[in-house]
């Protein structure tokens, strides 16, 4: 199946699809991807490296969508629901990839696939459809123009409920470069702008069913130590307290340690934060929980959020959004933030991104930079019509839209005026929420995180608060460590909220690895695989991005030079010469020069030799 | 043993039909599980269990009597099967099931390894943990009486 590489775990094969000509190929899995990059994200690092070269445009035909499974996807053990996408980001230029969870992956692997790449562009709208082993790329005109949603339920009509299905919405269509990926009714690859650059090959939906079973070395060895680590969890305290409200819960926790991004992160912390946190999404909104395969802690909580505009059904919102569009866009009220999510998740636009960007608006509109000319009608932080009327324009890309859809960075370059101060992003992927300045592994990691400013490579804020939240020392070797940890459960196909946030010990990932695969490995050879991967992505962005290193790996000014105004985080931030130093101690651990460029040595090390003769002849 | 369901409680994350395929078949897929899961998304938004009951209609059904009763629990003799699917489209639940990798159609032995790991408690042997125990499963509030382990 896999040149004798591995006994299970693997489908054992990648399928390529040609959408613009429709055909498609497969071929076997190569043993050299298994034992050097595991699955999920280092498939998706090495594909994208070796086969979309510098100078490619993220939304031209060469471009590549990569969607990949773990071993681990799929079978019988927590939180095995994860997928990985990934593609060159038109957000940042970079290496883009993006995780979503529900049951994408068990799919594809049931489907007798590891690896699905798109390839090409297509003339007209398409939709891919993989029906085990027969695939297709077949006229999808009639989805073209509809919602995420709306598009998924007639997918699922048209070709059968039992489908999986994977769509992109008119912010995707219409090349807006925080536009996400579908699924599920309500959860998305948000991140890197994936959606834009499946619409830019005119691709509306990947559609998949399967029906195989996803072979594994030890059936009964697996069936056994995988009802042990459903115990093991149903046994955590976390189980139960941390399940009801989801990742909606930390929203009290954030703001209590000012951290909590609020009106465009001029501050951080909002003090009407319990109107938006996860009690009242519980107990206000909350419908039914929804969980990935696999998942014993479900975070998707399903929702119907009323507002006088109308009342919506929406998985969420989860903390993110609650975060980016609740307190950075001022929003007090948790039917405001579920209506405004749902929003989000028709025009299929990140709302990460899209809180974000509609924050600098408002800022920029309350500082006279933007005028209601420009923007066609008043906008004001806290208004939920104001935030409505952005996203929509964005998704369609009318007026002020168009300016706002490449994201804050190339929005602030346009509208010029000093607004780059508070285009609160890194490398064009704009912030998550966590305001950072009184947390500098936390900014630490943002700066450095290989998208741009993403939150779930190191998620260090508990670090900071545990160690001393002014403390410098001993914050890049945290930040390093998770950075390997963390991405490693995107190469193992399952999620790390098991161990996250309800205390699943780690060691079981290494006992059930051989049960599943039969390959023996360590936890530290894993993370090994982890660390290969994080040097081959920041030698993608590299290689495709003038200027990606030291440069780069900063914090917008407003994080540097202006203290919290207010809040438990009043009067703290992280000085340029601080963060100088931070990087200095970050490149020194991981083996990287003084301009963040990987050493030749450190390649080497990593048995990434051709990499190192791209990056240093 | 009794299987019952709480609808309101499922979130979907098919353990059951995982751990379900493993137990009877040791195959990782949850295609092969005994029990359905439906989701009712986007609207009115929420997921439907079904299970067998032992209801017998499959029984009826079949022209060969190759299903048969021991102790309350229906199974299918599978040396007299003649794959005709009459049982298939007679169960009212939907919960007969036919998988390309198995040679005839497969049901419910109530071994209860779904109720065993359902992690919310949707799924529950109603011999064991009342009704309205199950619902107050996920909200910590009474120990699982199923399971080796899994109480307080």
């Amino acid at each position: 199946m896999n040149d004798g590489a591995s006994a299970g775990g693997y489908a054992g094969q990648v399928l390529r699809v040609d959408v613009g000509g429709g055909s498609s190929r497969t071929e076997r899995l190569p043993g050299e991807w298994i034992e050097k990059y595991v699955g999920g994200r280092g498939f998706v690092a090495k594909i994208l490296y070796d086969e979309v070269p510098p100078g490619t445009d993220p939304l031209g035909p060469l471009n590549k969508v990569v969607m990949a499974a773990g071993p681990l996807s799929g079978v019988f053990l927590p939180g095995s629901g994860k997928t990985h996408f990934g593609a060159k980001s038109p957000a940042t230029g970079g290496y883009g990839d993006s995780n979503i969870g529900g049951h994408l992956s068990p799919e594809l692997k049931m489907a007798g696939y590891d690896v699905l790449i798109l390839e090409g562009a297509a003339a007209d709208p398409v939709i891919v459809v993989i029906d085990d082993g027969k695939v297709s790329v077949r006229p999808g005109g009639e989805y073209w123009g509809k919602g995420c949603i709306e598009a998924e339920t007639a997918l699922k009509r048209d070709l059968g409920e039992d489908f999986e299905i994977a769509v992109i919405g008119p912010a995707g269509e219409n090349l807006v470069r925080f536009a996400c990926i579908s699924h599920d009714f309500g959860r998305q690859a948000g991140r890197t702008g994936i959606g834009a650059v499946l619409g830019s090959k005119k691709v509306k939906a990947i559609a998949i069913r399967g029906t195989h079973t996803i072979p594994l070395a030890d059936p009964e060895g697996l069936r056994e130590l995988g009802k042990s680590m459903y115990r093991a969890c149903f046994s955590k305290p976390g189980f139960r307290e941390w399940t009801p409200n989801g990742t909606a819960g930390v929203t009290d926790w954030v703001n209590e340690i000012g951290a909590f991004p609020t009106r465009n992160f001029q501050t951080s912390y909002f003090p009407e934060y319990k109107k938006i946190n996860g009690d009242r999404l519980r107990a206000d909104i909350h419908l039914t929980d929804k969980g990935c395969m696999g998942c014993p802690i479900p975070c998707g909580k399903y929702s119907l959020a009323k507002v006088a505009e109308g009342q919506a059904h929406v998985e969420g919102p989860e903390y993110e959004t609650i975060a980016m569009i609740g307190g950075d866009c001022c929003l007090a009220d948790i039917n405001e933030v579920g209506y405004a999510n749902y929003v989000c998740d028709e025009l299929g636009l990140d709302t990460i991104s899209a809180g974000n960007v509609a924050a600098f608006a408002m800022e920029c509109y309350e500082r006279g930079l933007l005028t209601e000319e420009q923007v066609g009608r008043p906008i004001a932080f806290g208004d939920l019509p104001s935030v409505l009327y952005l996203f929509r324009k964005i998704a369609a890309r009318e007026g002020i839209g168009d300016l706002l859809a490449g994201g804050v960075k190339a929005a602030a370059e346009k509208i010029g005026g000093g607004s780059e101060r508070f285009a609160i992003h890194v490398k064009g992927l704009e912030w998550t929420g966590y305001e950072s300045r009184y947390a500098p592994a936390m900014m630490l990691s943002y700066a450095t995180a290989d998208i741009g400013a993403h939150h779930n490579r190191s998620w260090a804020i508990t670090f900071d608060v545990a160690r001393g939240r002014g403390k410098m020392e001993g914050k890049p070797e945290k930040v390093v460590e998770l950075q390997h940890v963390r991405p490693l459960f995107d190469c193992l196909g399952v999620c790390r909220l098991q161990w996250v946030e309800i205390g699943f010990d780690l060691e079981w990932y290494e006992r059930v690895f051989p049960l599943v695969t039969g390959r023996k490995v360590s936890w530290d050879d894993l993370l090994r695989v982890s660390e290969r991967v994080w040097n081959l992505t920041r030698a993608f962005s590299i290689r495709h991005v003038p200027g990606w290193g030291r440069a780069m790996d900063r914090p917008p000014a407003r994080f540097l030079e202006e203290p919290v105004p207010d809040g438990p985080a009043k009067g703290h931030l992280i000085t340029a010469d601080q963060m100088s130093e931070l990087l200095d101690n970050y490149y020194a651990l991981r083996g990287w020069d003084n301009n963040g460029r990987p050493t030749r040595g450190k390649l080497e090390e990593l048995g990434l030799d051709d990499v190192a003769k791209h990056l240093w002849g | 043993m009794r299987l019952e369901t709480k609808d309101e409680l499922c979130s979907g994350c098919r353990v059951c039909q995982l751990v379900c395929a493993l137990e009877n078949f040791e195959q990782n897929n949850p295609k092969m599980g005994l029990l359905r899961i439906i989701g009712h998304f986007p609207q009115p938004g929420r997921y439907e269990i079904r299970v067998c009951d032992q209801c017998g209609a499959c029984r009826d059904a079949c022209p060969v009597e190759a299903i048969y009763e021991v102790d309350g629990v229906l199974r299918v003799d599978e040396s007299l099967c003649t794959q005709c699917m009459a049982c298939v489209e007679a169960c009212p639940r939907g919960v007969m099931t036919t998988h390309a990798a198995l040679a005839s159609p497969k049901k419910c032995i109530l071994c209860g390894a779904c109720a065993e790991y359902c992690p919310t408690g949707a799924i529950y042997d109603a011999d064991t943990v009342a009704a309205e125990d199950a619902w107050r499963i996920t909200r910590g509030e009474v120990a699982r009486t199923v399971g080796g382990g899994l109480g307080e």
